[in-house]
Order: C-alpha cells, then sequence, then structure tokens
C-alpha cells in the first residue's frame, strides 16, 4: 500500500516548484504554467485523501477544479494575447504600469 | 504497484523542475505534459480511473494544447536575463521554500506516521458511482460551473479581438 505521508510529501514538493516557478520566472507564459501546476499538486492531496476517508467528493472537488482551470487558461491566454499585443513583450518586467 | 507510485513520483517532480528552470517556454509546456501524464498514471494507482481519464484528455490534451499554441502563436522565445533582480532573495528564497518542505514533512508525519497506509477500504470511484454523485448531491455547482465556462468563453472572445 502506498504511504498517504509520502504522496502528500509529492504534493507539496510539486506545489513549493510552481510556487518558486511562479516567483523566480519572468515570460508570463511561463509563470501561467507554473499556476498550472501548483493546482495540479492540490489535485494530488484531493485524490490521497479521497481514498484514505473513504469518499468520492475529493474526486468530484477534482473534477471542478480541472474544469476550473480550464476556463482560467482560455481567459488567462486570452488576457495574454492581449497584453502582447499592446505591449509586443511576454516579459512581466514590461508589465509594471501599476508600480509605485 | 508501490514501485509504479514512486518511479512515476520521479518522473513527476524532474518533470516539474523541468518546467521551473527550463527557459524556453515550449519545453517548459513539454515538461508540464510530462508531469501531468505522470500524475495521470498516479491517479490509477490510487482508484481514480475517471480522474485520470479527466486528467489526460482535458488537461494534457485541450488545456496544453492551448498553450502551446499561444506559445506558438506569440513566438516566445529565450527568456532574457532580468534587468533587476534582488541579491537577498538568491540566497534566501531556497532554503525557505526546503523550509516549508520539512514543515510540511513534520506536520505530515505527525498527523499521519510515515507509512499509514493511504486507504482503509476500496471505494467505488466508477464514472457510474462519480456520475450519480455529481448529478444528484453536487447538481448546484454543476450548473453554477456551466455558467462559469459561457462567461468564460464569452471573456476569451471579448478578450483576444482586435481593440482591447
Amino acid at each position: 500500500m502506498i504511504p498517504l505521508s509520502h504522496i502528500l510529501l509529492l504534493s507539496v514538493i510539486l506545489f513549493t516548484l510552481g510556487a518558486a516557478g511562479f516567483i523566480i520566472r519572468r515570460n508570463v507564459i511561463t509563470v501561467f504554467m507554473c499556476i498550472e501546476l501548483m493546482l495540479n499538486a492540490v489535485n494530488l492531496a484531493f485524490i490521497a485523501f479521497s481514498r484514505r476517508l473513504p469518499s468520492l467528493d475529493g474526486q468530484l472537488f477534482v473534477f471542478f477544479v480541472i474544469v476550473v482551470a480550464a476556463a482560467e487558461a482560455a481567459v488567462g491566454l486570452a488576457i495574454i494575447v492581449a497584453l502582447y499585443r499592446n505591449r509586443n513583450s511576454l516579459a512581466i518586467d514590461d508589465v509594471d504600469s501599476m508600480k509605485m | 504497484m508501490e514501485i509504479l507510485f514512486y518511479i512515476f513520483g520521479i518522473v513527476a517532480v524532474v518533470a516539474a523542475i523541468s518546467v521551473v528552470f527550463q527557459r524556453t517556454p515550449v519545453y517548459s509546456a513539454l515538461s508540464l505534459i510530462v508531469v501531468l501524464a505522470a500524475l495521470a498514471v498516479i491517479y490509477l494507482l490510487l482508484g481514480a480511473p475517471f480522474i485520470a481519464m479527466v486528467q489526460v484528455i482535458v488537461y494534457a490534451g485541450a488545456i496544453m494544447v492551448l498553450f502551446v499554441l499561444v506559445i506558438m502563436l506569440l513566438n516566445a522565445g529565450h527568456e532574457g536575463p532580468s534587468a533587476h533582480r534582488a541579491r537577498f532573495a538568491r540566497w534566501l528564497g531556497p532554503p525557505l521554500l526546503l523550509a516549508f518542505i520539512v514543515e510540511f514533512a513534520v506536520i505530515v508525519w505527525k498527523q499521519y506516521g510515515l507509512t499509514g497506509a493511504a486507504s482503509a477500504q476500496p471505494l467505488d470511484a466508477s464514472p457510474a458511482a462519480i456520475g450519480r454523485l455529481l448529478f444528484q448531491s453536487y447538481i448546484l455547482p454543476f450548473e453554477v460551473t456551466s455558467i462559469l465556462i459561457l462567461v468564460a468563453v464569452l471573456g476569451a472572445v471579448v478578450l483576444a479581438k482586435k481593440q482591447v
């Protein structure tokens, strides 16, 4: 049997890598992919707890997270396309209008 | 069965490191697809076949195709060096992230033990069982989700128009 703690450790390692990438990357698309990585880490924890309880609700939450991620990807990538059209750049450093 | 979990867990972590540290977005996207596929295998091992298939079809299939399409469309190339970067962040960041992982591991270890098995009894996770739960207990979230998707489609069309 796979121990629950090992699954959760894998989940938190993936989440930490996603959070690190979110901070250190400077390409908008890569930052967006790091968000997807964090969402997947959370999904893994949901599945692990769904198996532990045992209850199907965790798997349905994962289902909803995937649906929301799909909607988020559609809107987010449209925003990135609009951003590129206006600034002609994908670097996060160039999008600093709201910086003091 | 357990050995497969560890193999694909290591594959997922290595591919996730590749997502973060590749400097070309296309390579990051391909590495992310590897992460998603490895996670789908782990979902299968954990007794969630429906979610594993949704992961492959929707995530690795639809969402990542969208990502790769936009990367190609915008011709996103090599990421240049940053103009301004805090020096102390480079020394403080990795230890803090490592501390986060260790802290979490200690909490999990205290709560669940190092080798507590992940399952009590087998769970019926067939698509039929998930469908029954989805259309009985979770019918309201399901309907709200459909409205969310409609709004997202409209938003994407409006945002991607010529003049914004």
